[in-house]
């Protein structure tokens, strides 16, 4: 063995090649690399705000709703036929006759019959429920005449608010030329008002458009959220304590985890099957109700909190488990108090993640009949409700135009919602928040 | 070119000879002299990550409050070796232990004793300065708090004070307890752990490599801390640094390839090895 042997045979010696051809070929491609990230955030920036400003235009009129402003004289025959004046009897007393007969006083030259009907339906058949509430708390009113903004109806909200085009042929338009001018004289005369529309929040769903709200479906998606956090969050983190943790690494532990992986990827509508076949069909549970909506979704957002825990878990530095250990901590001590407190911001992680994934669920919770038409708002979680999501499914698919604006505002509800539950939860896990 | 073959033959016959396990490697002088007492005794280790074997039958004897220093090349088991004095091991699960390591006589893989109160009487402080993402106080606290040690707030604090004390970080923190303990400097952090290690009163401390992660000055301030120390503790450091070794050991043990090699008097392992491996590492020729 020489020393030539050891050394590389003599050759054409080898250089980076640095012509500026090269050199501008690289930046170039830099260049295009970066364009391609700005087109495509460029892209998403863009859908995003499109469906943003879609929904904001068609929806932002229904926080307003249109009133006619009357004056109405209480007829005692009408209100309290008895003359008994108790409130049992003030209850039951027309009070949408009165409305109608105070608006038919603005317009005294209608008298057909055909003619008053079309003058009703300017109003609500909701528009005496105004004035029986100002008359039971005060029954003095009966007999006087009092200023109410009674409840339009919704052809006269969407003429109000525009959303009725006045050049398309009368036979395609749900208020007649007829109708339009009598609007036209109420606006005139001062008779149309517009205030902010707390029925929207305040009450359930309607067959009637000016009548409907988002109230019943809001407090459903709250109880069926919190039923749905209240069973999975504990169950999930202590599974992924366990299996993490303690759980010996074997195949049955193996099986179980390509399973929960699984779980993570199936369809929401085979939870709702499971619902429905198990805990209603099974169990006799109540339909319809935020307790079994909430099951349900739980099983839905176990995975995800599970995998997301495991992660958390995982990214604990070793050195704070030896750290431990080293004292003399028992493996539970570790976990206890170290080992999950320091993954905590990654368990909520997870539970925001997978509540807001249950939160905007609606086949779920079709399957087990969150999907009826409920006008009353849930008081509990056995009360049959239903969620927003199918609230603005079920908004979308009526046929009254009035709808097409509260099916946007109840997306902006939701998406309200969603960000304020996201923010709740951020401020939570800041909270949790330690460096090591 | 005759002496570069000389040394690249050396390393080839270790590894011929770590192949067998069976065949005993310890010299003829490795115990202790007459008048110590050992503390902790290991006899046939035998350590297997899975299928692979790190340790060959290590038989050492630690003598008790003095510093035994383990070295050696990466890789060469020693902080394997450490590892299985408090049983650190078992929280990997490929790993096996055989063989007897004993403590005050009695055998610390004995499946009826307690791991737990194992590793309070056997501290460790590790590589990297690993405080706890709390409070100074708490870190210190933590270890007498879950062993049900100081029962009021008088006491906890005594002991609190008296560890840092101890490892020489009292008066640099006294006035910020509250503040987190990962807010120190590297040197304060890893005295920080050596305090730590020190409020469950341990007997022995174990320690992996626990200057590597410093500079000079803090080196030299953990150095001056373990002779301290050594006169209530019993000491056992692994080290990369020779010089290390020399100034705070007082044992010092080899390791090659998952065998210890030779062991005895730190001095006498310096000036006078028995084993031409142990010559060759402290002489820089390998490792």
């Amino acid at each position: 063995m020489t020393d030539a042997a050891l050394v590389a045979p003599v050759g054409k010696l080898r250089r980076p090649d640095l012509s500026e051809a090269r050199i501008r070929r690289r930046y170039a491609a830099e260049r295009r690399f970066r364009l391609y990230g700005m087109l495509a955030i460029g892209f998403a920036v863009f859908m995003l705000g499109f469906l943003a400003v879609t929904v904001v235009l068609q929806g932002y009129s229904a926080f307003w709703q249109t009133r006619i402003a009357l004056d109405v004289t209480i007829d005692p025959s009408e209100v309290d036929p008895q003359n008994t004046r108790l409130p049992e009897s003030l209850a039951q007393g027309n009070y949408q006759a009165v409305v109608r007969e105070s608006l038919r006083g603005l317009f005294p030259e209608i008298t057909s019959r055909a003619d008053r009907k079309a003058l009703n339906d300017f109003l609500s058949n909701a528009a005496g429920d105004d004035v029986r509430r100002m008359v039971l708390e005060n029954p003095a009113l009966v007999g006087q005449t009092v200023h109410v903004e009674v409840l339009a109806s919704d052809d006269v909200d969407m003429l109000a608010k525009g959303r009725i085009d006045r050049t398309v042929a009368e036979a395609d338009r749900p208020i007649k030329d007829q109708q339009v001018g009598w609007f036209d004289k109420l606006d005139q005369d001062g008779h149309i008002a517009s205030s902010f529309n707390v029925n929207f929040f305040a009450t359930g769903d309607s067959r009637e458009p000016e009548q409907a709200g988002v109230g019943g479906a809001l407090m459903g998606s709250l109880l069926t959220i919190l039923t749905a956090i209240i069973l999975s969050l504990p169950i999930s983190v202590a599974a992924a304590i366990y299996l993490e943790e303690f759980a010996p690494k074997n195949r049955i532990t193996d099986i179980i985890e390509i399973n929960i992986n699984n779980l993570a990827a199936v369809p929401s509508i085979v939870f709702g099957l499971l619902g429905l076949a198990v805990l209603l069909g099974f169990f006799g549970l109540p339909r319809g109700a935020p307790l079994v909506g909430g099951m349900v979704l739980s099983l839905m957002t176990l995975p995800t909190i599970i995998i997301a825990t495991r992660a958390a878990l995982k990214a604990v530095p070793p050195s704070i488990r030896e750290a431990a250990y080293g004292v003399g901590a028992s493996k539970q001590q570790v976990v206890m108090h170290h080992v999950l407190p320091l993954a905590m911001p990654g368990v909520m992680t997870g539970a925001i993640i997978g509540t807001a994934r249950a939160m905007g669920e609606s086949a779920a919770v079709l399957m087990i009949g969150m999907v009826a038409f409920i006008v009353d708002i849930p008081k509990g979680i056995t009360d049959p409700a239903t969620v927003l999501p199918v609230q603005i499914f079920l908004w979308a698919d009526a046929p009254e135009r009035a709808f097409v604006e509260r099916t946007s505002a109840g997306i902006m509800v939701m998406l309200a919602f969603l960000v304020l539950m996201n923010a709740a939860a951020v401020v939570i896990r800041r909270r949790f928040e330690r460096r090591w | 070119m005759a002496l570069a073959a000389q040394t690249a033959s050396k390393p080839m016959d270790i590894a011929a000879m770590a192949g067998r396990p069976g065949l005993d490697l310890d010299g003829v002088g490795n115990t202790l002299r007459p008048g110590e007492t050992p503390k902790m005794t290991s006899r046939n280790v035998n350590v297997f990550y899975g299928q692979k074997q790190a340790l060959f039958n290590v038989d050492l004897d630690v003598p008790s409050r003095q510093v035994t220093a383990l070295i050696g090349p990466s890789g060469c088991g020693k902080s394997t070796y450490l590892r299985c004095l408090n049983r650190m091991n078992d929280v990997i699960d490929s790993c096996r232990v055989t063989g007897d390591i004993k403590l005050d006589g009695e055998n610390i893989y004995d499946p009826k004793l307690d791991v737990v109160m194992l590793r309070a009487r056997i501290g460790m402080v590790f590589q990297k300065p690993n405080p706890f993402p709390k409070s100074i106080y708490d870190n210190i606290a933590y270890g007498p708090r879950i062993h049900g040690m100081g029962a009021g707030k008088d006491e906890l604090d005594e002991i609190v004070q008296t560890s840092l004390e101890r490892a020489g970080l009292w008066n640099e923190v006294k006035d910020r307890l509250a503040q987190p303990g990962t807010g120190l400097s590297g040197g304060q952090q890893q005295r920080l752990c050596i305090a730590r290690a020190i409020a469950v009163s341990p007997e022995v401390i174990l320690m992996d490599e626990p200057c590597s992660a410093l500079d000079p000055i803090a080196t030299a301030r953990i150095e001056e801390l373990i002779d301290e120390l050594r006169e209530n503790y019993t000491i056992i450091i692994v080290t990369h640094s020779m010089q290390q070794a020399a100034r705070v050991s007082q044992k010092t043990a080899f390791f090659h390839l998952g065998v210890l090699v030779e062991w005895g008097d730190t001095e006498q392992i310096f000036t006078a090895p028995r084993d031409e491996r142990t010559q060759g590492y402290i002489t820089g020729r390998f490792g």
